[in-house]
C-alpha cells in the first residue's frame, strides 16, 4: 500500500504534455448546462455501459427556486420574531438557555444551526423519530403520537396504526423478516454464543463464526479476504485514518456520507473534493496533485485515495465505475468504493457496483460495505487483498477498540449470504433480486410517468422525489401518513437547501399491489400538493390519462 | 381532482397559498398575523392605484396630445 512513485513525475511528463492541451479544448466546449434538463452521458464502452450511465437530475422550473427561498425567508423572519418573544420574557423558552451567571460568556445557542432547531424543525419534527412497534418489513405499525403545543412534547395516545406500507426502510432484499424457517438458524447460534461478545476483536472476541463470516464474504464478493465490523459507520470512520495520513492526498466525491468525511478529517490527510460523478474534474485533479505535489514542500504525494460510492443514498446515482478505474490506474492512484448501498442491491446476482459494470473486483484497491441495508443485519466489512486486510486487523482502532459484532447478527449475515449465492440449496436469493430489480423500474418508470422529478439512475433502488419547498415537504409527509403510507422526507441539512426530496427506497418484499397502492396515493398527494413539476415529454401509457398539470406553469 | 362545489375549490386555493409561502408550518397566530399584514399591504397597493392611477393617466394622455395632436391647433391660429 505504500508504494512511493519516485519515478511518476519523469515518466508521465511527456504524455502529461499532450493529453493536458486535448483535454482543455474538449473541457471547455463540452460545458452544456441548459437550464431545463441535463443528462449525463457515459463514454459509450458498449451498449449495456451506456444504458447503465443514463442519470437525469432535471432542473426544477425557476419560480419552484424562488417560492422555495421565499418560503424559507417568511419562516426566518418569523423565527426572529419568536427568539425576540423569548427574549423579552412573553413566551417561554422550551429550549436549552444559558444560565444567568454566564450571559456574559461566548455565546452557546446562537449560530444558525441552534436557530434552525429551535424555529423551523421544532415546528414540524412530527414527521422524523417515529416510532415503530413492529419489524420494518414491507409493512410495519406505528405508534400514533400527538402533540398539543405544537411539537415541543409528545404523548402517545395508546393506539397503533397498524399496516402502513413501508417505503423509508432500507430492506432491499427484504431480509428483514421474521420467518421462524428461516431464522432458525440464528435461534441456534444464540443458544450457542449467548447475545453479547462481551470483549473487542484482538482482545478476546474474535469467535469462529467471525472467520466464518470473513471467508464467505470474501467468496462472495470474489476477493482475497475481508474483514468485519460491528458498526457501518465506524468502519469507515475509523478504518481510513488506518490506511492514510499525513502527507497523502484524497480525492473525495462532493457528495460522500458523513462517514467518509469523517474518516478522511480524522486521518489528516489533505482532502480535496471533486464534482458529483464528474470524470473531467476528477482528471484535473488527478494532474494537478502529480505535477505539482505536496502544498509547500512540492514532494510527491504518499498516496493518492479516490473516495467514492456505489451507490449514493440521497440522489440514487450510482458511480462511473469504469472510467474512475481507467483514471486510477493511469495515474496510479489507489481506490476506496464504499458499497453501503449497493451491495446486494444492484448486479446481476447482488455482488454490487462491480458486477453491475463488469469490472474485476481486484481492480479496487479497497472494497468497503454494510450489512444494514441489504442483508438486515448491522455493521460493516472492508475487503481487498490478503495484506490489506492483514493491516488492518493489527491497526484498525475499530478492531482494536471496538467491541465484535454480535452472535446472532452475524449468523444473519451468514444466512442472508448464503441466499443470496444460492448456498442454501433454494433459489430464494435470485428470486429476490430478480424482484428488487422489478420493483424498481416499475417504480421508477411510473413515477417518471406520474410527471415527478426524480434524481439517479434507473438501476438504483433508492428513488429521491423532489418536492423543493418547505411547507411542502411537510404536507407531504402528513398526508402519506393519513394515507397509511410510511415515507422519509429529508430536508435543509442533509441536501442542498433549495432541494428537499422525499426519499422511497423499493424493497423485493413489496408485491405489486402494494406498489400500486403507494404510486395511487402517490398520484393523489401529488395532485393535492402541485407537486409534478417535470417538464419533460411523458410516455402515453393507456393506463394513465393524460392531464396537464395542475399547476401554475402552464 | 374534481371539486364538489366552488368552496371546495376555493379551499384548495388557500392550501396551495399556504404552502407556497411557506405559512403552513407556522402555528394560527401567526398564520393571522401574515395574512393580515399581507392583506392590508395588498389592499393599500388597490387604494393608492384607485386613487392616482386615473389621474396619472389624464395627465399622460394630456401631454402626449399636447405634443403629436396639438400642432395642428396652433398652425390654424396662425
Amino acid at each position: 500500500m505504500q508504494n512511493r512513485n519516485l519515478n511518476r513525475l519523469s515518466v508521465e511528463t511527456s504524455n502529461r504534455s499532450r493529453h493536458f492541451w486535448r483535454l482543455n479544448r474538449n473541457g471547455r466546449s463540452r460545458k452544456s448546462t441548459h437550464a431545463t434538463s441535463r443528462q449525463k452521458h457515459g463514454a459509450g464502452n458498449g451498449v449495456a455501459s451506456r444504458q447503465n450511465k443514463q442519470e437525469s437530475f432535471e432542473q426544477a422550473p425557476m419560480y419552484v427556486a424562488v417560492c422555495t427561498y421565499m418560503g424559507f425567508g417568511i419562516v426566518t423572519l418569523f423565527g426572529y420574531f419568536r427568539d425576540f418573544l423569548r427574549a423579552v420574557g412573553l413566551e417561554k423558552c422550551n429550549l436549552a438557555q444559558e444560565r444567568e451567571e454566564q450571559k456574559d460568556f461566548v455565546p452557546l445557542y446562537q449560530d444558525f444551526e441552534n436557530f434552525y432547531t429551535r424555529n423551523l424543525y421544532m415546528r414540524v419534527r412530527d414527521n422524523w423519530n417515529r416510532p415503530i412497534c413492529s419489524l420494518p418489513g414491507p409493512v410495519f405499525d406505528l405508534m400514533e403520537r400527538v402533540s398539543d403545543d405544537y411539537n415541543w412534547t409528545f404523548r402517545f395516545t395508546g393506539r397503533t396504526i397498524p399496516n402502513v406500507i413501508n417505503m423509508g426502510s432500507y430492506n432491499y432484499l427484504g431480509f428483514a423478516e421474521n420467518n421462524a424457517d428461516f431464522l432458525k438458524t440464528v435461534a441456534d447460534k444464540v443458544q450457542q454464543y449467548g447475545a453479547g461478545v462481551c470483549s473487542t476483536r484482538q482482545e478476546i472476541g474474535n469467535l469462529s463464526i467471525h472467520e466464518e463470516l470473513e471467508q464467505l464474504v470474501a467468496n462472495f464478493l470474489g476477493v482475497e479476504s475481508a474483514m468485519t465490523f460491528g458498526m457501518g459507520f465506524a468502519t469507515n470512520s475509523m478504518n481510513i485514518p488506518a490506511l492514510v495520513g499525513k502527507g497523502c492526498l484524497i480525492l473525495s466525491d462532493e457528495l460522500n456520507h458523513t462517514s467518509l468525511i469523517l474518516g478522511a478529517r480524522l486521518s489528516g490527510a489533505t482532502i480535496r473534493v471533486f464534482k458529483h460523478n464528474n470524470m473531467h474534474s476528477l482528471e484535473k485533479m488527478l494532474k494537478e496533485a502529480i505535477c505539482c505535489g505536496q502544498p509547500r514542500t512540492h514532494r510527491a504525494w504518499r498516496k493518492i485515495l479516490i473516495m467514492v460510492e456505489g451507490i449514493y443514498s440521497m440522489e440514487g446515482s450510482v458511480v462511473r465505475l469504469p472510467e474512475v478505474i481507467a483514471l486510477k490506474k493511469k495515474y496510479k492512484a489507489h481506490l476506496y468504493l464504499d458499497e453501503a448501498h449497493s451491495i446486494g442491491a444492484v448486479g446481476a446476482t447482488g455482488r454490487g457496483v462491480t458486477e453491475l459494470f463488469n469490472v474485476n473486483p481486484a481492480d479496487v484497491d479497497v472494497m468497503m460495505g454494510t450489512f444494514t441495508k441489504s442483508f438486515g443485519a448491522s455493521g460493516g466489512y472492508i475487503a481487498g487483498k490478503k495484506e490489506l486486510v492483514d493491516y488492518l486487523r493489527c491497526h484498525s482502532h475499530s478492531a482494536v477498540y471496538a467491541s465484535a459484532m454480535s452472535p446472532p447478527v452475524t449468523e444473519q449475515i451468514i444466512r442472508a449470504i448464503k441466499c443470496i449465492m444460492g448456498k442454501d440449496g433454494t433459489t430464494e436469493g435470485k428470486g429476490r433480486i430478480r424482484q428488487l430489480a422489478e420493483n424498481t423500474r416499475y417504480f421508477r418508470a411510473r413515477l417518471k410517468e406520474m410527471g415527478f422529478i426524480i434524481y439517479g439512475n434507473d438501476d438504483s433502488p433508492v428513488v429521491p422525489v423532489l418536492l423543493y419547498m418547505p411547507g411542502k415537504v411537510v404536507a407531504f409527509a402528513r398526508e402519506m401518513l393519513q394515507r397509511k403510507i410510511g415515507v422519509v422526507v429529508v430536508g435543509f441539512p442533509a441536501t442542498p437547501i433549495t432541494e428537499a426530496r422525499a426519499r422511497f427506497c423499493v424493497s423485493a418484499a413489496h408485491t405489486r399491489a402494494m406498489l400500486n397502492q403507494v404510486l395511487h396515493h402517490l398520484n393523489e398527494v401529488g395532485d393535492l400538493l402541485c407537486l409534478k413539476f417535470s417538464r419533460r415529454k411523458r410516455p402515453s401509457s393507456c393506463s394513465l390519462s393524460e392531464e396537464t398539470d395542475v399547476g401554475l406553469d402552464s | 381532482m374534481n371539486f364538489k362545489n366552488f368552496r371546495e375549490y376555493l379551499s384548495w386555493l388557500y392550501f396551495q397559498y399556504l404552502l407556497i409561502t411557506g405559512i403552513y408550518v407556522l402555528e394560527p397566530w401567526e398564520k393571522s398575523i401574515f395574512n393580515s399584514v399581507l392583506f392590508s399591504a395588498i389592499a393599500m397597493v388597490v387604494y393608492t392605484s384607485y386613487v392616482f392611477i386615473p389621474i396619472h393617466m389624464r395627465l399622460a394622455l394630456e401631454f402626449f396630445h399636447e405634443i403629436f395632436g396639438g400642432q395642428p391647433e396652433s398652425t390654424m391660429t396662425l
